[in-house]
């Protein structure tokens, strides 16, 4: 298995210029492990999909790009992640630096109880910005790329909770953005919403994978051929095949993969 | 269940009708504001003035000193430490046997800590010449600090209640953005639990408000002629007001009516102090809710 993800892997590096790299990523939950020695590459603007059925480790694995592991307790992490070259495992990395680099949208949107234009706010603020025009400019601008700002113009100091929940997730995008990342990472960011919302979503995708390098985790494969330009497909905490979504969904090399993207299991 | 509430109902109009009763005939807003001088025990001169400046006076100083640590205290135990760490199940259980010692124990607690050792210490440090000790008295300052240890746990255990109902998507999104875990704790998880940290606050000042045994020997006085003007001050306090009337009156039929009304005074004070907790609370989840 890990020899095909060599070979995996090696392709890809021939092709695209990787942003993410992992190199024998192996995470522990206490005595549960929940990824084994995964190695892949993550290309620069394109969207990046990890498939696979519940507790197979993809959302382990997005979660190790920004750190956000780090946040539960006895979990360990060994194995190498890089991006742009550098070791954000490394001791002396700052963590608020890697996560302003490294944007994330939850399963769950999660705004702040505050309002919209405070949501957006919350980020720049953070990161030192003060100036009150400047700081309206990016509200605008943020929403504006999340395709929200036409909804929710007239009304940005109203709580972000009175929002619909597909608007809640396009803002919970627009504040992840406004910071700037270059990577943006998808935790099943269309699970909860209707297929209207999805869609409004998908599209969103699409066109934010021109600025962005997106890593989606997604349940819905019908989602995957539609938005992503590669698949990853995990099982049991390994991967098990990685390449161009089209040939992913069409022609698996792999006996599990086939038997999951044509729906036998999972 | 009906029946249980009947009960309930039934005993707390007996025992409020009693006191109103036997306390509404001296109860009066003279009573209610002239002092206490050399007339302690007189019903027809004698007011609370200075019991009810003493009570307020040492339930406001408690809150101030309890709740910073309370909250704290919590806010360490819910965002910072590990789970299941010696030093959380050591601070838990500490937490938990604390809210169950009795208060006379902690008024013999604070008269040993309080005010021998700390107040003895100070003297020692910044009194070294006198001899007549300033800080190894008891006092208003000890006095609140005994009562804020007393209902530590009571502020601990409702903002970790408060804290752990905030979802933990909030935290994740924050953190998220970039935001250290104090960053997120100032600026999404304080300001969300802040309704339920004010109800430990309405908890705290409730079960402290009615306490006497604590103060006792840290700082309540038996009489003195004016009011507390500084924290090493000794202060009267209704409740111990109440324990003196019905105990060491030369009259006890005769102060029958102001021990009542000081009851009355004593309830009063309790409910005023909890109302205006109550309403802060409740502008605040407004605030909240609307958000501007």
């Amino acid at each position: 298995m890990s020899q095909t993800q060599i070979e995996n892997a090696a392709d890809h590096e021939k092709a695209e210029a990787p942003l993410i790299v992992t190199r024998d990523l192996s995470v522990h939950y206490g005595a549960v492990q929940a990824l084994n020695q995964i190695s892949l590459n993550v290309s620069e603007h394109l969207v990046t999909a990890f498939i696979g059925p519940s507790g197979c480790g993809k959302s382990t694995l997005l979660r190790c790009f920004n750190r956000m592991n780090d946040l539960i307790d006895h979990v360990k992490t060994t194995g190498k992640v890089t991006i742009a070259g550098h070791d954000i495992y490394r001791s002396d990395i700052d963590v608020v630096q890697l996560r302003k680099k490294v944007g994330m949208v939850f399963q769950k949107s999660n705004p702040f109880p505050k309002s919209i234009r405070e949501n957006i706010m919350y980020g720049l603020r953070l990161h030192g910005m003060r100036e009150s025009n400047r700081l309206n400019e990016v509200v605008e601008s943020s929403l504006r790329s999340a395709a929200l700002w036409d909804e929710v113009k007239d009304r940005l100091d109203t709580n972000a909770l009175t929002l619909s929940g597909g608007q809640q997730q396009r803002l919970c995008i627009a504040r992840a953005i406004a910071i700037q990342p270059e990577i943006l990472l998808m935790d099943e960011p269309a699970s909860a919403l209707d297929p209207v919302a999805t869609a409004k979503i998908e599209e969103l995708i699409l066109t934010l994978k021109e600025r962005y390098t997106i890593v989606i985790v997604t349940h819905n494969m019908q989602q995957a051929t539609r938005i992503s330009d590669k698949t990853a497909f995990f099982y049991l905490g390994a991967l098990v095949e990685y390449g161009n979504t089209q040939a992913i969904f069409t022609n698996p090399k792999n006996r599990q993969t086939e038997d999951y993207v044509t729906g036998r299991f999972g | 269940m009906a029946f249980a509430t009947a009960i309930i109902l039934a005993f707390a109009a007996v025992i409020l009708s009693n006191i109103l009763w036997q306390g509404w005939e001296a109860f009066s807003w003279r009573f209610i504001t002239s002092r206490a001088d050399q007339n302690m025990f007189d019903s027809q001169q004698a007011g609370v003035l200075q019991m009810i400046a003493g009570t307020s006076a040492r339930v406001v100083l408690m809150t101030i000193f309890v709740m910073p640590i309370g909250v704290i205290t919590a806010i360490y135990l819910t965002e910072y430490a590990r789970k299941d760490s010696l030093l959380t199940n050591l601070i838990q259980s500490a937490v938990n046997n604390l809210a169950g010692v009795p208060s006379i124990v902690f008024g013999l607690f604070g008269l040993g800590f309080f005010v021998n050792f700390i107040g003895g210490n100070l003297d020692l440090i910044l009194r070294p010449e006198q001899a007549a000790p300033y800080w190894r008295n008891p006092a208003l300052i000890w006095a609140s600090l005994t009562l804020a240890v007393m209902t530590l746990p009571v502020v601990i255990v409702s903002t970790e209640e408060a804290l752990k109902a905030i979802p933990p998507g909030l935290r994740e999104a924050s953190m998220a953005l970039g935001a250290t875990r104090l960053e997120t704790v100032i600026r999404i998880v304080i300001p969300q639990a802040l309704p339920g940290i004010m109800t430990g606050g309405v908890l705290a000042v409730g079960r402290a408000a009615g306490e006497v045994a604590p103060i006792l020997f840290t700082g309540a006085a038996y009489y003195m002629s004016g009011y507390p003007s500084h924290l090493t001050d000794q202060f009267m306090d209704l409740g111990y007001h109440i324990f003196i009337l019905s105990t060491q009156s030369p009259d006890i039929e005769g102060t029958r009516s102001i021990l009542y009304a000081t009851v009355i005074t004593l309830l009063l004070l309790t409910f005023t102090l909890n109302l205006l907790t109550i309403l802060m609370r409740a502008r605040i989840r407004t605030k909240l809710r609307t958000f501007h």
